[in-house]
């Protein structure tokens, strides 16, 4: 068994809303206690996390790399990293 | 009787009950409330302060979690803390949730559909600010239209809610038995509305404001703005 964690941006050239929205809400936070003001550059993704059966973590990874690739991003848009850990 | 009360309506980027809450409260009430834009940082001195539905900042991150510092939120935090009315309808319950100025959280609804549909909820009690004009265990019709209403807190501070009396709505059968399956959400305890400690702040996910004239469909919502007119007004 492996652990598979992909994680999703949008590229950087994509405008990201969420990230947008949540950077002014950040930097506009008038709360004493809370000013974060030094952020910057806030993007927002997704990470996906499953287990999957298989041999051996290199062919693993290869098959979630296609995985990424077809369904859980959209290539034109967005990029992906693809992380597998040995559960054994 | 002084005329009327003083109301404003938080109107955040997202929001959209906003209008729907200025209508009900008029045609109910007789009140015109103002809109306050949600980057006033002073706010006047209003009896009532209203956080009504929507999608405030889409929603990101989490429901009301952006609103929660909007620089208005400043100021309705104070004037919440020195006794002002507030009341948040679905989003604005999120938001008051994420503010800390009502305890727990809401998830995304069980079952992960959007909701929107009528609903039923049980008064549980008839002696707040906003319920006043109720019959105490008195059943209402209301419609919910939410994809984060499933209601959630500790196991302690669920008793804490149930020992103090600050559960004010749950969702029921049409008979008024409250069972589990009646909770479209999965709502915790079929948590429907709360109400903080001292009574001011009520946070509920039914629309009261969007069935509070005859021309809606039903008049089950008008009780909360006649109980807060009644509270407010003399």
């Amino acid at each position: 068994m492996f652990r598979v964690k992909v994680t999703v941006m949008l590229k950087r050239s994509v405008l990201d809303p969420q990230g947008a929205a949540l950077e002014r809400a950040l930097n506009a936070c008038r709360d004493d206690a809370l000013s974060f003001s030094e952020v910057s550059s806030v993007r927002v993704g997704k990470v996906i996390e499953m287990t999957c059966d298989g041999n051996d973590a290199e062919s693993v990874k290869e098959r979630m790399h296609s995985l990424a690739d077809r369904i859980l991003a959209n290539p034109v848009m967005e990029e992906y990293t693809v992380s597998v850990e040995s559960l054994s | 009787m002084k005329n009327g009360m003083k109301a404003g309506i938080v109107v955040f980027p997202g929001s959209n009950c906003d209008r729907d809450c200025y209508r009900a409260l008029k045609a109910v009430t007789g009140v015109e409330a103002r809109f306050v834009w949600h980057r006033e940082s002073s706010l006047e001195d209003f009896d009532l302060i209203i956080l009504p539905g929507g999608f405030s900042f889409g929603d990101y991150l989490r429901t009301g979690a952006i609103a929660r510092f909007s620089p208005v939120m400043n100021e309705v935090i104070r004037l919440g803390k020195r006794g002002v009315r507030l009341l948040g309808i679905c989003n604005g319950f999120q938001i008051l949730a994420e503010a800390g100025l009502l305890p727990g959280a809401l998830l995304r609804n069980q079952g992960l559909l959007f909701i929107c549909k009528d609903i039923y909820m049980k008064v549980e009690r008839s002696n707040t600010d906003f319920t006043n004009k109720y019959e105490q265990g008195q059943v209402l019709r209301m419609p919910v239209i939410h994809g984060e209403g499933n209601y959630t807190i500790d196991e302690a501070g669920y008793h804490e809610l149930v020992d103090g009396e600050q559960v004010i709505f749950r969702y029921c059968a049409s008979d008024g038995s409250v069972n589990p399956s009646d909770a479209p959400n999965g709502a915790m305890g079929n948590i429907a509305g709360i109400i903080n400690r001292e009574g001011n702040i009520l946070g509920l996910m039914p629309h009261p404001e969007k069935v509070s004239e005859p021309i809606m469909g039903g008049e089950d919502g008008a009780g909360v703005f006649r109980s807060l007119l009644s509270v407010l007004s003399v």
